[in-house]
C-alpha cells in the first residue's frame, strides 16, 4: 500500500519526473526529510547533532582551501601558515575559521552524546547509532590529533612527541608501533608529511562515511525525544505519529534559528577571540617546532585534556596508557550497562541524576586538571575524578537497575 | 532538578576555585597598557623597532609595504624612516646582523620577533625590555630580571639609564641607577609604542578583523531575528 | 479566513530569510574566491622588473625574466628599422590590430615607445618555445632579419610580426612597459598607468 503510492506520485514538473524515472530523488527527499517525523517537542539539546553537521562542512571547506596555500614539510609547515595569515588574501580569516571550528567540534560534539545520556538515546533500538557515534568520535579525535602536528609550532611537536611515545608503553609491540606511526626514528617531516595525508584524505573520508551511516541508522529506527517515549506508538489514520512533525519543514526551520546563534557565536569567537586565551590557539605554537628545546608545559589541546589527567593519574606508564584507552572506549557500552527501564532522565530516579551529576563534574575537572601540572593535590583529585568517572560506567549495571523510576507518559509532554 | 542545581553550582566553585588556584600560579608581570588600535603610537615603535632592534633581530613575515597601508605612512615615508637595508616595499624585514656572525658572537642568533608577542606575550616583551641591570659577571655586563641569562645586551641602557639589582630578604627588586636620556615616563610610553608594534607584527589584521566582526555579528542578529519570526510562524501549526 | 493571513505572511519570511540567506552565503563566498587571486608573497615575485640599457650596444638583445616569462630586449640599428619597410605582403598581421598582443603604444610599425629599443616577449605564439634571434639577412632565402622559432619553424621580423605561412598565428606578445629613466626600462609598469 505505502509502496504503491510512493511511486505514484507524480510532479508537475517534467525535469522532476524525468529525474525519478532515473533517480530516487523525491522518494529520497519524502522518506528523510518532508515525511520524515520527529517528536515535536525538541528542546535545546537537540540541535547539537545538526551543528555538528555544519561545522563538518565548515572544516572541509575551510580545510580545502587551507591545503591549497599549505606546505606539508617540516622546513615550510610554519611559513606557510604564516603566509596563510598574512600573504594570502582572507587567508586569516580561512585559518582562524578551521582552528575555532575544530574545538567547537568537540564542544558541539561532547554536548551532543551528554544529550544521549541524559534522555537515553543510546538505548534499544538506538544502540548502533550510538555505537558508530563512539567511532565517529575516536576518528575525530585521531583527525584533530593529525591536524595539530601541521603547523608544525612547539606544541605541535612536542604534543605528538608526547602522546605518540605512549603508545611505546604497550609490552612487546609497543616500541615498534611507534616506529611505523612515525616513520621514522623521532618525530620528522616523514611523520609531518603522513600525518597531512591522513588529516587531509583518510580521515576525513572515513569521517563522512561514518556520518553517512549514523544518520541512516537514526533514520531507521527515527529520533528519540525528551520524553523518551516512542512517538511511533500513536499514529493517525494516515500513519503519520500524533507526537511527530514533519523534518522539514518544522524542524529545518527550528534548526535553521539555532545554526544563526550557534554562527553568531562562533563568529564571535573568530572575529574577536581566535585565540580564546591559549586554549583555541596555543601560544607555544606561535614558535617554530624546535627538536632540541622542550617547552616548560607540554598540554594536550583543551579537548584531549579529560583523558590526559586520567593518563597522568596512575604513577605506572603502561597503566596510565591504559587507562586513558579505556576512558575513551568505555562510553562505547552505555547501551548495555544501562538497565534502567526508563529513557529519559525525566522519569529516573536520584540515583542516576546523583550519578550523571557527579560524572559530568568530573569529566569537567578532569578536564581542568589535564591544563594543570601534574604536582600536589591536583594529582589527588585528578584521582577521585578518575574513580567518580569509571564509576559512572562500572557501577551503572547496579545502581540503575535499583533507581526507583517515575511513570512515564503515554504522549510526549 | 534540585540535584541539577547544586550539581550545577558545585561545579561552577570547583571550576572558580581552579582558576583561582592556575592564576595564582603565574608570575604578575607590569602590564604594557598598549592600544593596538592607536596608529601614532605604533608608527613610533615601528621607527623604535628599526632603529634599536632591526640590527640583529629580523621580522621575516613582516613587509614594508603592509606596515605602510597599516599604520597610514606612504611608500615614500616607509621607504625614508624605516626601510634601512630593504631594496623594495614589498620585501620583509631582515636583520642587519647576519644570522651565523650573531650566533657566534652572542652564543645564539637573536630569535626572528615577527611573533613573539604572540609566543611570550606584549607584557612579556614590555617587562623584559624593562628589567635590565647591570652585572659585572656576563658576558654582555648586564642580566635581565624576566630572562635570567639573556644572551642580549642592553640595547636601550642610552635611553633607560643603568638599572642595578637591590636583594631584600632573597628577592630581588630593580632601581636606577644613572639615569638615561629619558625620563621614566618617558622610557615607559618608548616601551609601550615598541611592545605595540611588536604586537601589531605578529598579528597585522588584528584591528580589520575585529571591525569585520561588528558588521557580521549584525548581519546575523538580523539574520536571525527574520529565522526567529519564519519559525515561530511555521510552528503555530503544531499542538 | 485566518489561513490566508498566515499563508503570505509565511511567504513573505520564507522568502525574506531565503535571500538574506542567500546574500549571506555571498557574502562568505568572497573571502574564499578572494584567497584564489595572486596572494601578497606572489604580487611581489610578479613585481616589475628593471632593465638597464646604458651597456646595451646597438643590434644587442638581452634577456631578463619577468613573472617567469622571458622578455627580449632589443636595441635596433637605423639600418635594422629600414628593415621593417615594405614587409606588408609576408606578414600575416603587418600593422598590430591584434589587440590583445600589445599596448596600444605598441601598435606602430616598431611595436614600441621609442624605435630604437624592443620590448618582446621570448614565447613563440605557436606553442611557447623561445624563437631565437636572426638578425643577419640573408637574401638568399628571403630572410631580411627577425626571429626564428626553432621548434616549428614559425618567422617573426625585427618587429616580433609574424610571417605568413608559418604556424605561430600571431605576432609576438609585448608586455607592458615604460621608461622610469631615461636610460631605464621598467617592465611590468604600463607607461599608460605610470
Amino acid at each position: 500500500m505505502a509502496n504503491n503510492e510512493k511511486k505514484q506520485i507524480k510532479s508537475t514538473s517534467k525535469l522532476l519526473n524525468w529525474i525519478d524515472e532515473r533517480f530516487p530523488y523525491s522518494e529520497t527527499m519524502r522518506y528523510h526529510i518532508t515525511e520524515y517525523y520527529a517528536s515535536k517537542n525538541f528542546n535545546i539539546w537537540y540541535v547539537f547533532g545538526v551543528l555538528a553537521m555544519v561545522i563538518l562542512v565548515i572544516q572541509l571547506f575551510t580545510g580545502i582551501f587551507l591545503t591549497m596555500n599549505y606546505k606539508p614539510s617540516a622546513v615550510d609547515a610554519f611559513s606557510s601558515v604564516e603566509y596563510i595569515m598574512r600573504d594570502v588574501e582572507w587567508g586569516w580569516l580561512i585559518r582562524y575559521m578551521h582552528s575555532t571550528g575544530a574545538s567547537f567540534f568537540f564542544i558541539v560534539v561532547y554536548l551532543h552524546m551528554f544529550r544521549a545520556m541524559l534522555y537515553g538515546s543510546y538505548k534499544k533500538p538506538r544502540e548502533l547509532i550510538w555505537v558508530i557515534g563512539m567511532l565517529i568520535l575516536i576518528v575525530l579525535m585521531a583527525e584533530a590529533f593529525a591536524g595539530y602536528l601541521l603547523p608544525w609550532g612547539q606544541m605541535s611537536y612536542w604534543g605528538a612527541q608526547v602522546i605518540i611515545s605512549i603508545f611505546g608503553a604497550i609490552p612487546l609491540i609497543g616500541e615498534a608501533l611507534v616506529e611505523i606511526i612515525r616513520g621514522d626514528y623521532s618525530i620528522s617531516d616523514i611523520t609531518l608529511n603522513r600525518f597531512f595525508a591522513l588529516h587531509v584524505i583518510a580521515l576525513p573520508l572515513a569521517l563522512i562515511a561514518l556520518i553517512f551511516v549514523h544518520i541512516v541508522a537514526l533514520h531507521e529506527v527515527g529520533s528519540n525525544n525528551p520524553d523518551g517515549i516512542d512517538i511511533k506508538n500513536y499514529k493517525d489514520q494516515d500513519g503519520v505519529p500524533i507526537d511527530g512533525v514533519a523534518f522539514h519543514p518544522y524542524h529545518t526551520s527550528k534548526d535553521l534559528v539555532a545554526i544563526i546563534v550557534f554562527l553568531m557565536i562562533f563568529s564571535a569567537v573568530v572575529f574577536f577571540a581566535p585565540e580564546m586565551g591559549g586554549y583555541f590557539l596555543e601560544y607555544s605554537n606561535f614558535e617554530k617546532a624546535n627538536p632540541m628545546a622542550t617547552p616548560e608545559h607540554i598540554v594536550p589541546v583543551w579537548y584531549f585534556t579529560p583523558f590526559y589527567a586520567l593518563l597522568r593519574a596512575v604513577p605506572d606508564k603502561l597503566g596510565g596508557a591504559i587507562l586513558m584507552g579505556l576512558s575513551v572506549v568505555i562510553p562505547l557500552f552505555l547501551p548495555w550497562l544501562d538497565r534502567a527501564k526508563v529513557k529519559s532522565i525525566r522519569y529516573r530516579g536520584w540515583i542516576y541524576k546523583t550519578a550523571l551529576s557527579l560524572f559530568a563534574i568530573s569529566f569537567i575537572s578532569l578536564g581542568i586538571l589535564g591544563v594543570l601540572p601534574a604536582e600536589g593535590i591536583y594529582i589527588l583529585l585528578a584521582r577521585i575524578f578518575g574513580v567518580l568517572y569509571f564509576g559512572f560506567f562500572i557501577l551503572m549495571p547496579y545502581y540503575t537497575r535499583i533507581d526507583k523510576t517515575k511513570p512515564v507518559p503515554d504522549r510526549v509532554t | 532538578m534540585n540535584n541539577f542545581k547544586s550539581s550545577f553550582y558545585l561545579t561552577l566553585v570547583l571550576l572558580m576555585l581552579m582558576t583561582n588556584i592556575f592564576a595564582a600560579a603565574g608570575k604578575s608581570l607590569e602590564k604594557a597598557n598598549n592600544d593596538p588600535s592607536d596608529i601614532g603610537s605604533l608608527q613610533s615603535g615601528a621607527r623604535n623597532f628599526m632603529n634599536y632592534c632591526s640590527g640583529c633581530h629580523s621580522a621575516e613575515y613582516v613587509r614594508y609595504n603592509v606596515i605602510a597601508s597599516d599604520l597610514g605612512l606612504s611608500d615614500e615615508e616607509v621607504k625614508q624612516y624605516l626601510m634601512f637595508n630593504a631594496q623594495q616595499t614589498f620585501d620583509t624585514i631582515n636583520a642587519s646582523m647576519p644570522k651565523t656572525d650573531a650566533a657566534g658572537w652572542f652564543g645564539q642568533a637573536p630569535p626572528d620577533l615577527s611573533l613573539m608577542a604572540r609566543a611570550k606575550g606584549t607584557d612579556y616583551i614590555y617587562n623584559f625590555l624593562k628589567s635590565f641591570y647591570i652585572d659585572p659577571s656576563s658576558p654582555t655586563g648586564v642580566d635581565n630580571l624576566i630572562l635570567a641569562g639573556t644572551s642580549m645586551p642592553n640595547v636601550l641602557w642610552e635611553l633607560q639609564g643603568h638599572q642595578f639589582i637591590v636583594k631584600e630578604d632573597g628577592i630581588g627588586h630593580l632601581e636606577l641607577g644613572d639615569a638615561g636620556k629619558m625620563s621614566e615616563e618617558e622610557f615607559d610610553i618608548f616601551l609601550r609604542d615598541t611592545a605595540n608594534f611588536l604586537e601589531y607584527m605578529s598579528e597585522p589584521i588584528r584591528n580589520a578583523r575585529r571591525a569585520l566582526g561588528i558588521k557580521v555579528l549584525m548581519f546575523l542578529a538580523f539574520f536571525l531575528m527574520l529565522s526567529y519570526l519564519l519559525k515561530k510562524e511555521i510552528w503555530k501549526d503544531v499542538k | 479566513m485566518t489561513e490566508k493571513v498566515d499563508q503570505s505572511k509565511r511567504q513573505f519570511l520564507s522568502i525574506a530569510t531565503a535571500v538574506t540567506g542567500g546574500v549571506g552565503i555571498a557574502f562568505a563566498a568572497v573571502p574564499f574566491l578572494s584567497s584564489l587571486k595572486p596572494s601578497a608573497r606572489a604580487r611581489a615575485l610578479g613585481a616589475p622588473v628593471e632593465v638597464p640599457l646604458a651597456s646595451l650596444e646597438p643590434g644587442e638583445m638581452i634577456r631578463v625574466v619577468w613573472r617567469g616569462r622571458l622578455v627580449y630586449v632589443l636595441r635596433r640599428t637605423e639600418e635594422m628599422l629600414g628593415r621593417l619597410v615594405g614587409l606588408t605582403d609576408y606578414l600575416r598581421d603587418p600593422d598590430s590590430s591584434n589587440m590583445e598582443l600589445q599596448p596600444s603604444y605598441a601598435k606602430n610599425e616598431h611595436r614600441s615607445l621609442n624605435p630604437e629599443y624592443l620590448v618582446v616577449e621570448g614565447s613563440c605564439t605557436h606553442l611557447g618555445c623561445a624563437p631565437l634571434p636572426r638578425f643577419e639577412v640573408t637574401p638568399s632565402s628571403d630572410w631580411f632579419g627577425g626571429f626564428f622559432c626553432p621548434c616549428h619553424g614559425s618567422k617573426f621580423d625585427l618587429s616580433g610580426r609574424v610571417y605568413k605561412g608559418v604556424p605561430a598565428p600571431t605576432n609576438l606578445r609585448v608586455p607592458p612597459y615604460t621608461f622610469s629613466q631615461t636610460n631605464v626600462i621598467t617592465i611590468g609598469i604600463d607607461s599608460g598607468a605610470a
